[in-house]
């Protein structure tokens, strides 16, 4: 049996009374790497949000590394904190700091390490990242990709356990996207973490998942290896993954009554 | 309607101002830790000392530039009546009580909330915006102890040295007319500035000087931090910021005169 790292169970969302996420139950394992795939507004964001502790589940449990995100004080949430990283969509870097300073941040604020070490971890990072030779640039001066990768080096400065992606190949063209790809590969595999990805590119997520979920309106509609996916009879899987227009995602927004909207019934 | 439509202006307001309180007492329980933990440490000195620049060192021209023609205006004004009555050397007692007392933290604290104030609302709106509050929140970084507390520290304590800065530069700004246009030597403008002004003038001016900076920065941090709906929210925030920031510190500025008044400070 493998080791779960995050557990989510029965977890609902909602925000002004619309359901974001309506009981999605999920488990992901010790040194996989899981793609969350949806639409837009199908809620996958919120499921990340939720897993990083941004945000607390209406009812349900998330549990990650064997801690129970729902009732942490803000002290224990942080602590939870150091042990993950985060890649945001836009890399989400401190404007106001160099590349190095940006990555040593979390190390500046959360270690006992000297100026030199830490100086020494900061180029190894940026190394991974193929970003050591622009480490004293500014975050203005980097393209959307170098910014994406810069961001992964701050997000990897702790040697978290766990990675959440948002949108990793959001923006960026298919070369550099690829390389990203590339990038989170070779992060699990160097370091042996649990990585989490939420997308909506196809290439990226076959590239990338060891095991893919499908989500759709606040709930997980299909699951499996990116293998099983390809080869899903499911005809929303089909649509989802082949970009379709015509299939069970849309056919519900055609449904809704046009004419009667239209002629307001009255007629 | 609902009959309880008219209460919602006040609800939404009392809830601002709930916020804000809750974000200004944030901020005073994250300041010992921000500055003295052993960790962080040298990064919030660091901070603290970037954001004085900023706020205080940065703004010493405009302070100064302003308050000397604030002092030049005063004597301008009042020169006639008192000329009427045979005693123009006065100019120098109605600036030096005007100055010290209510004119020179004011007009000081107002500067800022331009030069200061909607600089920080738009700087952590556009953060909130590039997700960057959110990265410090997920690098358990408190943004109150990382952003807040240095911001409203820095203005503070900048407000404070600002205002003994921008006293004298009033004073001299009625000085140089008294001399040029008024025939009231310098010597004889200042026995009359000295011998009025006691030193109760004088800090009651920098008490309320503080009190205006952290007023100013914590309300800037307030609007900023709260920031929704990208590059337009900014721009909402800092204009919201410099308004209501004059307008409270108006009033906070009648309620410390009064008090004052009442207590006969």
């Amino acid at each position: 049996m493998r080791e779960v790292a995050i557990q989510i169970e029965n977890v609902t969302k909602s925000f002004g009374g619309q359901v974001v996420l309506d009981g999605v139950s999920l488990e992901v394992y010790r040194g996989e790497t899981l793609v969350i795939l949806g639409g837009s507004g199908s809620g996958k964001s919120t499921l990340l949000r939720l897993m990083t502790g941004s945000l607390r589940p209406d009812s349900g449990r998330v549990v990650v590394l064997g801690r129970c995100l729902n009732d942490m004080s803000a002290r224990e949430l942080d602590e939870y904190r150091r042990s993950i990283g985060v890649l945001f969509q836009s890399g989400a870097l401190f404007n106001s700091m160099t590349v190095a300073d940006n990555v040593a941040l979390p190390l500046r604020e959360h270690s006992d390490l000297s100026e030199k070490v830490i100086e020494i971890v900061v180029k190894m990072k940026l190394e991974q990242v193929g970003l050591r030779e622009h480490a004293d640039k500014m975050p203005a001066e980097l393209s959307g990709g170098m910014k994406k990768r810069a961001g992964l080096a701050r997000a990897i400065a702790l040697d978290p356990q766990v990675l959440f992606y948002d949108e990793p190949s959001a923006g960026l063209d298919p070369v550099t996207s690829a390389e990203i790809d590339q990038l989170i590969i070779d992060l699990k595999g160097k370091l042996g973490v649990t990585s989490v990805v939420v997308t909506h590119e196809m290439d990226s997520a076959f590239r990338i998942a060891d095991r893919m979920v499908l989500l759709d309106r606040g709930r997980f509609i299909a699951s499996g290896t990116p293998q099983e996916m390809r080869q899903s009879s499911d005809p929303a899987v089909h649509q989802f993954i082949n970009g379709l227009i015509e299939g069970p995602l849309t056919a519900r927004r055609r449904s809704g009554g046009y004419e009667q909207d239209l002629l307001g019934g009255g007629i | 309607m609902n009959p309880s439509a008219p209460l919602v202006p006040l609800r939404d307001a009392l809830a601002f101002v709930g916020a804000w309180a809750y974000l200004l007492r944030d901020t005073l329980a994250a300041m010992p830790r921000g500055l003295l933990s052993r960790r962080g440490r040298r990064l919030s000195w660091q901070n603290l000392a970037a954001q004085m620049d900023r706020v205080g060192v940065r703004s010493i021209g405009i302070v100064s530039l302003v308050l000397s023609c604030i002092g030049a205006i005063l004597a301008l004004q009042m020169a006639p009546p008192f000329r009427d009555l045979g005693m123009v050397a006065t100019v120098a007692d109605v600036i030096a009580i005007a100055v010290f007392r209510e004119l020179g933290p004011l007009v000081v604290a107002i500067v800022l909330t331009g030069f200061a104030g909607a600089s920080i609302a738009a700087e952590l709106g556009t953060m909130v915006v590039s997700e960057e509050i959110d990265a410090l929140e997920v690098h358990a970084i408190a943004p109150v102890r990382f952003l807040v507390v240095p911001r409203v520290l820095a203005t503070t304590v900048m407000m404070v040295c600002l205002t003994v800065i921008g006293d004298l530069m009033g004073m001299l700004g009625g000085l140089v007319v008294s001399q040029l246009w008024l025939d009231v030597g310098w010597r004889q403008y200042l026995t009359h500035t000295f011998d009025v002004l006691k030193l109760k003038d004088f800090f009651t001016g920098l008490a309320k000087a503080g009190v205006f900076g952290c007023l100013l920065s914590s309300l800037a941090c307030h609007l900023g931090l709260s920031v929704t709906g990208g590059a337009e929210g900014v721009g909402r925030a800092t204009t919201r910021t410099v308004v209501l920031s004059i307008v409270c510190l108006i009033i906070v500025d009648l309620l410390f005169t009064a008090a004052f008044f009442f207590l006969g400070l």
